[in-house]
């Protein structure tokens, strides 16, 4: 306990417990648009494309600033986007293989890229694989004043834009026909799932970072079955997690952080998935088996009600 | 302008609609009367949902024009108070978290515009449109646990949400039961009655008689529109069917 509370006054701590926080935050909200829009996978698609994007700004520039490294990721992000839309518009290739092909072409570059720019003599690169699992206590206080302006302006357009993004997801034609600019809506909702993923890769890495975006929306189904409600939780379990996953690595030696919320974020959505009254598998089990129980035992009502 | 000459709803001229090479709809003109109830019908692929699409503006046709009223200028955000779209009930994912109340003020975002909410006022309207289509004691359910026929009542309380003036429906009959298909049925007069104009893509054909005035009878081409007594014969239908055989029970 009281290395807790000796924790809990610990700057580095405070620093990088508040960048997880505001992470887990960003990315369960955004995240629930992806779930609801069957765009899971385009996340984890676009987390792994950053990555030779990450590289090739430290290449083109030589500058370490996260600034500039996550401007790299945002472009090449965005690029393998396009290639993913325009493949799937143009030939007879289904998403789910474009996604495939171009995320491993990019994940394969970076790695390409990352080999090659450890064999350059004298170059400082050392930080550049924190990019692939993501390194928290790297996160300096300008990086989570970056995290911070992120955040703000992802949710005051989401909430500006509530009720277009909302009717956009849920029936698009019909938002069309209603004369809103759904295509538009559909470049910036996409644009700004991509801004979570980008300020969510120096802490959680390119690999981990779909997890934070579907994780908190998929554990938040299971307990609302109401829009607004559902984006709340799921921001609550994000923020809840990166903290949570922060002191967890900091109390145990050797435990990364990243890994950490992805752990904890995990088992908030398998006790969701079991024990979420309604949605969740235990209940319906039970329910399954007390009516069985009923009808084998009293029998069912010969007149059926119709509706 | 003089009104009585040409009192159109809908104006289309030469609309050529293709997705690859194959047009699916080939040089269409059609003009629609207002106030008329009126079923589009043809068999499967003759591009009747395809029509409804171009008409509405949600593809982008090879060539052609559609006018509604007489505008010159018939984009959808000037139009979104006159035009309303009730899709077929299947092209959405119902296990949307919203509940049928959340759908139907949908039907008011357009009027709204950006940003704006929904209000008290629009609460209340969407509470007149869900008693219109019998639905009142489902305005809190959750839509997952909504039948078919139920989901084709909220998508058209949806519409009438919109107050519009034409309404196009993509096969509302499809898949609900007789009573609801009934319940529709005198939904649609009643817009009619009012002077509104309704545009369903149909395929019963042994119901059109019933619960139609007017008709067009399309298969990639237009094959015939007008009145149903004039238009609905067993030649307009065998030529947009290609078929040999009788397709009407009464025609036997």
């Amino acid at each position: 306990m009281e290395a807790l509370i000796y924790l809990f006054k610990d700057y580095t701590f405070q620093t990088v417990a508040l960048g997880s926080a505001i992470l887990g935050l960003i990315s369960g909200v955004l995240g629930s648009f992806a779930v609801l829009r069957k765009q899971s996978l385009l996340g984890d698609g676009v987390s792994h494309a950053a990555l030779p994007g990450v590289v090739m700004a430290f290449i083109l520039t030589g500058s370490k600033d996260t600034e500039i490294l996550l401007l790299g990721a945002l472009i090449s992000g965005l690029i393998a986007t396009y290639f993913i839309i325009n493949i799937v518009k143009h030939t007879r290739i289904k998403f789910d293989s474009a996604l495939a092909l171009v995320m491993s072409v990019f994940f394969g570059l970076g790695l390409v890229l990352l080999t090659y720019v450890q064999k350059i003599p004298n170059s400082n690169q050392a930080g550049l694989k924190r990019f692939i699992f993501g390194q928290a206590s790297t996160l300096l206080q300008r990086d989570v004043y970056f995290m911070v302006i992120c955040g703000v302006i992802l949710l005051v357009f989401i909430l500006l834009f509530w009720k277009e993004f909302k009717l956009y997801i849920f029936d698009d034609e019909y938002a069309k026909s209603l004369g809103f600019p759904a295509h538009r809506l559909n470049l910036l909702l996409s644009f700004m799932i991509v801004m979570a993923i980008i300020t969510g890769l120096q802490t959680v890495g390119v690999i981990l970072m779909s997890a934070m975006l579907i994780a908190p929306a998929v554990a938040a189904r299971q307990w609302t079955n109401r829009f607004w409600v559902m984006v709340v939780l799921s921001a609550l379990f994000g923020a809840i997690s990166g903290i949570f996953g922060t002191a967890a690595s900091s109390l145990m030696a050797k435990l990364p952080t990243g890994p950490a919320i992805v752990v904890f974020i995990s088992g908030i959505v398998i006790f969701s998935v079991l024990f979420a009254p309604g949605r969740g598998i235990l209940q319906k089990v039970i329910h399954r088996k007390n009516l069985k129980l009923f009808l084998r035992d009293q029998g069912g009502d010969g007149n059926v009600p119709t509706v | 302008m003089e009104l009585y000459e040409s009192n159109y709803a809908v104006q289309i001229e030469d609309l050529t609609v293709a997705y690859d090479a194959k047009p699916v709809l080939w040089d269409i003109d059609l003009d629609i009367p207002q106030g008329k109830l009126m079923a589009v019908i043809g068999p499967n692929g003759a591009g009747k949902t395809t029509l409804l699409k171009a008409m509405l503006g949600l593809l982008v046709p090879v060539s052609g024009t559609v006018r509604f009223f007489h505008e010159t200028d018939n984009s959808l955000r000037k139009l979104k108070n006159k035009v309303a779209y009730v899709p077929q009930s299947g092209s959405v994912d119902w296990d949307f978290p919203a509940t049928v109340l959340d759908i139907v003020l949908m039907g008011c975002y357009g009027r709204l515009g950006l940003i704006k909410r929904p209000g008290k006022k629009d609460k209340e309207a969407a509470m007149e449109c869900l008693q219109k289509v019998g639905m009142t004691e489902y305005a809190g359910r959750q839509i997952s646990q909504l039948s078919g026929g139920q989901q084709q009542r909220v998508f058209l309380a949806r519409a009438l949400m919109q107050t519009a003036d034409i309404y196009f429906m993509d096969e509302p009959f499809k898949g609900v039961d007789i009573q609801t298909e009934k319940a529709i049925v005198v939904l649609l007069k009643e817009l009619k009655e009012s002077g509104k104009t309704v545009v369903v893509v149909h395929h019963d054909l042994q119901t059109v008689p019933d619960y139609f005035d007017w008709v067009t009878l399309i298969n990639i081409k237009v094959i015939a529109s007008g009145p149903v007594e004039e238009v609905f014969h067993e030649q307009n239908l065998k030529k947009a069917y290609r078929s040999t055989g009788n397709l009407l029970k009464s025609a036997v």
